[in-house]
């Protein structure tokens, strides 16, 4: 008793102690080895990070702010970058056809673009992971209406379910209901058209997983089955997870891209990568090539990076290829 | 056999099934159909009355049975917005989206193919690494941006290049619709003519450039497997030229996987070519498509999803067939698993 009173953390180090704990241990990993030994996989965290941290911060790095309407001017549509005759100092990349700059659309497009991707991509993780889990654990009729609703989901490729779901909330929502919940309605679809993969993978190793020792002594010592999925088999299914979470989230941020160009996904007066990219294509033989390349540059090299992080998360996670 | 095909037959039909629900469903409760057909002086009565002819008051099972039957016979209703029947409006635009996504098809297999072939084979070859470069471009560049790119290159900035060149090295293409088709029975074709021809060149490779680098990187991984199997190096120990080992007997071995994501690619190849028709106005059933999201024109987004539904699933069940047919040891395995040898 009196041990205890005077430590009271006596059953373990110091909260302090852990984080140093970890952060050594994640230093002296085969990943942490691996990311330092390969160039291109430094350049395309660190270019993720600059897109992240830009987006993030978008009000406080982005020279002016796209949508102010008090700071744009109609008579600053279509000039050009800075370095073309006509160029203007205020506007690094340009302008569009409303007086926005390229560079601020760009900074805040990515912003709506990013979290559209993150937030879609983490709808489709709860949901796969659940059904999954779910599926796998209990097996039986349940695991067989979730895998043949998943087998009918993967006949067709992501982005017509997504296409199809926003059509579907376009005509259910009235339309200034839309306008205001299109942020949802975009997550619900890319999400929804994502789950089957998470699904598919946690089912596998749950279905492992169930009949090992440990989840059998959970089971024995009477924790409801809601915990032993949370707790005891979560934690083991979720290497190959984070690795579809990587490489789906670049798939997430071009169909989010798609949509918007296709005139479906972001309303103009808030445009993500996608959209600006079609406003440019609105003008392709005037010769304001700016409008679409520099957006056009910057998804592509987001989405580039992004994969290269996925396609070595799953190497360097994947014991076989040590 | 027949076991394999019955059972693959029924989860076709369950698959049609399901499709042909959700169609249905978008039908019946997405806005009110009747509101949709008639106009606003038209009285309550004659709603009603409207409303029983076609059938509407009837139980739901009754309803979807007949929606079934329709479509079955291709009866999808009437357009709201282009006032004609759907299966009128798909037919006129499908010969356009099938000969783009036929084009986009071979020229994926074609050229991705051999690509792969080369890579596989020249593992550390300059070429092998700017086939791969090409092809994690290819990956991440979405469809709709390589189209744009193409345009900006070979419809707008062409001439400029040429003329600072001093010579024509990037041809003047038509970015934008099917050139003059021809009227074949009820089908068009772009084959005849040469504008035709010219018109199909750059939607066709926008369609195709993703599938080619996922063939390419396909064929790739599967020659690398092949080549470290004991057959190949066999193979080699007979004496058997470089030639006989890599084609004969490597490559070979690697189609029967490529056949089954080429035919499963081409339905996404016909789904995807509604972004490149969106990109180059090309008039096929997917930008009749984008139209009805934008117009909420219910019956045309039903059928399209039955229709898309019906390729997919026809596609997959001759992949599934031709699999069985191609690979002698699936039916071996088939045939031990069931007891009789």
């Amino acid at each position: 008793m009196a041990v205890n009173q005077e430590r009271p953390l006596a059953a373990g180090p110091g909260l302090g102690e852990r984080i140093i704990d970890v952060t050594k241990r994640f230093f002296d990993s085969d990943i942490w080895y691996s990311f330092t030994r390969s160039p291109v996989i430094i350049v395309s965290a660190v270019i993720t990070l600059i897109f992240v941290g830009a987006s993030a911060f978008a009000p406080l790095v982005a020279p002016n702010n796209p949508f102010d309407l008090t700071t744009i001017d109609l008579l600053d549509s279509f000039i050009p970058p800075i370095w073309q005759d006509g160029g203007d100092a205020r506007f690094l990349l340009g302008t569009d056809d409303q007086g926005r700059g390229i560079l601020s659309t760009i900074i805040y497009g990515s912003r709506i673009s990013l979290g559209v991707g993150f937030a879609s991509v983490l709808f489709a993780m709860v949901l796969g992971i659940s059904l999954g889990l779910i599926s796998g654990y209990f097996g039986g009729t349940i695991d067989a209406i979730i895998m043949r609703a998943a087998d009918v989901q993967l006949t067709f490729p992501a982005i017509l379910i997504a296409l199809l779901i926003d059509g579907l909330a376009r005509a259910v929502l009235p339309r200034d209901f839309h306008s205001e919940v299109w942020f949802y309605v975009l997550v619900l679809a890319i999400g929804l058209s994502f789950w089957v993969q998470y699904a598919r993978t946690v089912r596998g190793s749950a279905m492992v997983e169930r009949n090992k020792e440990y989840v059998q002594a959970a089971r024995v010592i009477g924790i409801p089955p809601f915990l032993i999925m949370l707790r005891h088999v979560l934690p083991n299914v979720m290497g190959p997870v984070l690795v579809i979470a990587t490489i789906n989230l670049a798939i997430a941020v071009i169909t989010e891209a798609t949509l918007s160009f296709l005139g479906v996904g972001v309303p103009l007066t808030s445009p993500s990568l996608g959209t600006l990219i079609r406003v440019g294509n609105d003008f392709p033989f005037s010769g304001e090539w700016w409008i679409t390349i520099f957006p056009g540059v910057a998804l592509a090299v987001l989405v580039l990076a992004v994969n290269l992080l996925g396609d070595w998360l799953r190497d360097a996670l994947n014991p076989k290829l040590r | 056999m027949i076991a394999f095909v019955v059972r693959r037959l029924l989860q076709s039909i369950f698959v049609m099934l399901a499709v042909g629900f959700i169609a249905f469903s978008l039908f019946n409760y997405v806005g009110d159909p009747i509101n949709n057909m008639v106009g606003q002086d038209t009285t309550l009565e004659q709603r009603q009355e409207l409303r029983e002819r076609l059938g509407l008051d009837d139980p739901f099972v009754v309803q979807y049975g007949r929606f079934l039957v329709k479509a079955v016979q291709g009866d999808f209703g009437i357009s709201y917005r282009h006032r004609r029947p759907v299966s009128q409006l798909i037919a006129e635009r499908m010969p356009a989206t099938l000969e783009l996504s036929l084009v986009a098809a071979f020229l994926a297999l074609f050229i991705g193919v051999p690509m792969g072939v080369y890579t596989g084979l020249h593992r550390r070859g300059f070429l092998s690494q700017v086939f791969l470069t090409i092809s994690l471009i290819g990956v991440s560049l979405p469809t709709f941006l390589i189209g744009i790119l193409l345009i900006l290159i070979f419809g707008v900035m062409s001439q400029d290049i040429n003329s600072a060149l001093g010579f024509s090295l990037l041809p003047q293409l038509p970015t934008f619709g099917r050139g003059e088709v021809t009227q074949v029975g009820w089908w068009s074709t772009g084959f005849l003519t040469q504008s035709g021809i010219l018109a199909l060149i750059l939607p066709s490779i926008t369609l195709a450039l993703f599938q080619m680098t996922l063939i390419m990187r396909l064929v790739r991984s599967e020659m690398l497997e092949v080549l470290r199997t004991d057959y190949i190096k066999f193979a080699r120990a007979r004496g058997l030229t470089n030639r006989a080992v890599n084609f004969g007997h490597a490559l070979k071995n690697t189609l029967v996987p490529v056949i089954t994501i080429t035919g499963l690619q081409l339905g996404s190849i016909i789904a995807f070519a509604l972004i490149t028709e969106q990109v180059f106005q090309w008039p096929g059933m997917g930008l009749l498509f984008i139209q009805a999201i934008n117009e909420v024109d219910i019956p045309v987004m039903a059928s399209y999803l039955m229709m898309i539904g019906f390729f997919f699933v026809v596609i997959n069940l001759v992949v599934d067939l031709l699999y069985y047919v191609v690979d002698p040891r699936l039916r071996a395995d088939r045939a031990v698993a069931a007891g009789h040898q």
